[in-house]
């Protein structure tokens, strides 16, 4: 029972997030909606687990957790440099 | 049964922020004022939710592995928000402030 209601908070709360990744208007606004949606990820697959009582999947919920922040800190440096090498020195601030 | 009736208050209040914070992402006006939203999901939301699950596993390995979702969560969510926020400032995202004018289509 509580299992259920989180999944359906988090269910909501991945729609919500996916509509303002869809919205913009900015592409940090679509970033920040990602990294939210990655998150929320984490936290279902984690609740998925005890509520199926299949504790593994906590496993992927690490993997997932650690892939994420990979994948924002790497759309992010495309998003300011433009190609994902690494940056002149004399460019960074 | 103690430890279930904690696990449900934790994980119903951390769905709860979950979900507030949901709809301040959407709601909010500004790129800048929508982080705020996004925080609270990040780190009260998925720190509520995992603690209560902690009280469902005992001392064993599963808490182990929450613990650590939980560290790596807390650890890199702000990162990425903090390199997110100081990438929309260099830019040339200028937060909304209150006296500017509105910049909504209805008001040309």
């Amino acid at each position: 029972m509580t299992y259920g209601i989180a999944m359906a908070a988090i269910l909501i709360t991945m729609g919500l997030a996916l509509v303002r990744a869809s919205r913009g208007p900015t592409v940090f606004d679509r970033i920040l909606a990602l990294n939210m949606f990655g998150t929320k990820t984490v936290l279902l697959i984690a609740v998925i687990g005890f509520l199926t009582d299949r504790p593994d999947f906590l496993d992927l919920a690490l993997v997932y957790a650690l892939m994420n922040f990979i994948g924002v800190v790497g759309v992010l440096r495309f998003s300011k440099y433009g190609h994902f090498a690494d940056p002149d020195p004399d460019e960074t601030s | 049964m103690a430890l279930d009736v904690i696990t449900a208050i934790l994980v119903i209040a951390g769905a709860l922020f979950a979900v507030i914070g949901g709809v301040g992402l959407l709601r909010l006006p500004d790129f800048f004022t929508r982080i705020h939203g996004a925080g609270i999901t990040d780190t009260l939301g998925a720190g509520l939710i995992l603690t209560g699950l902690m009280f469902q596993a005992g001392v064993s390995l599963i808490l182990v592995k929450l613990i650590l979702i939980l560290l790596f969560l807390w650890l890199t969510s702000p990162t990425a928000t903090h390199a997110l926020a100081r990438a929309a400032l260099e830019s040339g995202l200028e937060p909304r402030l209150s006296d500017e004018e509105e910049v909504t289509p209805s008001n040309p």
